[in-house]
């Protein structure tokens, strides 16, 4: 099973690593990350596996809302299926 | 393995462009509620609801955090009123369990509860007389209540006796209102052939051949509609037809999601998704600013209805495959106060009465939160409803009026009843009488084809 992080925002040291922390606090897995800087302008996108998630997935959510918070970046979680469901036939 | 673009597009579909559920309405049904004492009935329907739909909207705020995606309004639909008949007796006892439903919608934190409703198409029952006497007092002394009543079918025809009674039964609900906009008006729809699943308020209702609870969804998206058509530049209609669907497939399969999540958790049979595109308000949500996209300089614009019939059509193509059932109302929705790319046009003179009429020949749902003069005579708002509902009739389609002749206030004129109810500019009715029309009274005749067997 897994989700889906999307961070937006404006650039700053340790973005990635403020999440990745995040992740590996619950045991979440990052399988796959993509991540670009245009113009200041931050935009990462993280496939994690959420399969030995140490927490539900509601207050993982709220846990990334937090970090996003803190680093004044948008940090939204998104479970698989409603990527599967929109994008797949 | 995930497609980056894809993941963008739908983060960019919800944060940026409006998408949401609009609305997951369970639908419950107050059969075993009967009793002929009205007390009694009152603590069981306030009883079957609170533990019906207790957890509807904690499984929601859960279903939202874990798609990311916003869900507006979590509503219920029970039986039709006028059904409970053996425990009504005065308008008092209807009145009486309009404020049960009221306290039963407030207990669950839901945002509106619709069922105070009649079906009279060919003739009322006793209780359905009652509950129609019963529309002013029971919305003037509610708050979150939605009533309908179904005044015609193609099957049955049109009953302008029920249509006669409604003009009344408006007006009066706009003067016991008076001091917030008439927003009582707001809350009541006058149908022909109206859907028994329809998700969406103020006409939802649990129909008789419904299960004993359902789930049933209704998507939004005029905005990634309207962004998608932007992004497709100057392609020709075919081109665009075929955006507006690829767009409408995508919507739906996120109502199909959360529906068909909702129902698991809840333990509730899944009824339907509802293939409506949804206005509010908001800027970037509007179907008139998709039809301003389309190419035309104002909604209202000769082109108008050709224009709505394709989006219409291009939504329910896309939005069929996406879902395993579809229902409810499942067509555009027009209201004016709630689409602020309507409002701008009525402002301007670009969009009359007489145009939405035409309208809502090719889409649904009919003339919808319209606000006129609070002098209109009473004779003319059953002339308004009966040609809108005849529209439905012959078209064999659902129609519905919903209609707010706004107290104290005259044509050009705005009131505002907030949230996502909206503000509406007063449209101007036409002056010429159909009184003598309307007080002949009786049926209209079903039409010839609806002899289909």
């Amino acid at each position: 099973m897994r989700a889906v992080i999307t961070v937006v925002g404006r650039d700053s040291i340790g973005i990635i690593a403020s999440v990745a922390s995040e992740c590996a606090k619950y045991s979440v897995n990052i399988s796959d990350i993509t991540q670009s800087v245009l113009d200041e302008y931050f935009v990462m996108i993280m496939i994690v596996d959420i399969l030995r998630m140490t927490i539900d997935f509601t207050s993982f959510v709220d846990a990334m809302e937090r970090v996003g918070n803190e680093r004044s970046v948008k940090i939204h979680v998104m479970h698989e299926d409603i990527f599967n469901s929109m994008h797949e036939i | 393995m995930f497609n980056f673009k894809a993941i963008q597009e739908t983060v960019n579909m919800i944060y940026e462009e409006n998408l949401d559920i609009r609305t997951v309405t369970m639908g419950i049904s107050l059969y075993d509620c009967q009793s002929d004492d009205i007390g009694r009935l009152c603590d069981k329907i306030y009883d079957k609801i609170t533990k019906s739909a207790g957890k509807l909207t904690s499984v929601t705020a859960e279903l939202e955090k874990r798609y990311g995606i916003p869900i507006i309004n979590n509503r219920v639909a029970v039986t039709p009123i006028s059904y409970m008949a053996g425990g009504l007796r005065t308008t008092d006892d209807c009145v009486r369990i309009a404020h049960t439903l009221d306290k039963a919608a407030k207990a669950i934190g839901i945002n509106f509860i619709g069922g105070y409703s009649a079906m009279v198409q060919k003739g009322a029952i006793d209780a359905a007389t009652l509950l129609i006497k019963s529309i002013p007092d029971a919305l003037s002394e509610t708050e979150l209540v939605c009533s309908s009543v179904n005044v015609a079918s193609t099957k049955a025809g049109i009953n302008m006796d029920a249509i006669a009674e409604m003009g009344g039964v408006i007006k009066k609900t706009a003067y016991l209102t008076r001091d917030s906009g008439s927003v009582g008006c707001a809350k009541l729809v006058v149908f022909a052939n109206v859907p028994e699943d329809n998700p969406f308020m103020a006409g939802a209702f649990h129909g008789t051949g419904e299960p004993e609870r359902v789930i049933n969804v209704g998507v939004s998206g005029p905005g990634v509609v309207a962004a998608a058509i932007r992004r497709a530049g100057d392609c020709d209609l075919t081109t665009l037809a075929e955006t507006i669907k690829r767009t409408a497939f995508k919507i739906t399969r996120v109502g199909q999601l959360v529906a068909a999540e909702a129902s698991k958790m809840l333990g509730v049979s899944f009824g339907i998704v509802d293939l409506s595109l949804a206005p509010t308000p908001t800027i970037g949500d509007s179907v008139a600013h998709i039809l301003e996209e389309m190419g035309l300089e104002k909604t209202g614009a000769h082109g108008t209805t050709a224009a709505l019939a394709m989006l219409n059509d291009a939504v329910k193509k896309g939005g069929v495959m996406a879902s395993s059932h579809v229902g409810g109302l499942s067509g555009a929705f027009i209201p004016v106060s709630e689409d602020a790319g309507m409002m701008d046009a009525v402002a301007c003179g670009a969009l009359t009465i007489e145009k939405l009429e035409a309208m809502t020949a090719v889409c649904s749902v009919g003339l919808d939160m319209i606000a006129i003069p609070g002098d209109t005579p009473e004779d003319a708002i059953c002339g308004i409803i009966a040609d809108e509902i005849s529209i439905g009739v012959v078209n064999n389609k659902t129609t519905a009026v919903r209609i707010i002749p706004v107290y104290g206030k005259k044509s050009g004129d705005e009131v505002n009843f907030g949230g996502l109810l909206g503000r509406a500019p007063v449209m101007e009715v036409n002056s010429m009488s159909p009184a003598r029309f309307i007080s002949r009274g009786g049926r209209i005749p079903a039409p010839i084809h609806s002899l289909r067997n």
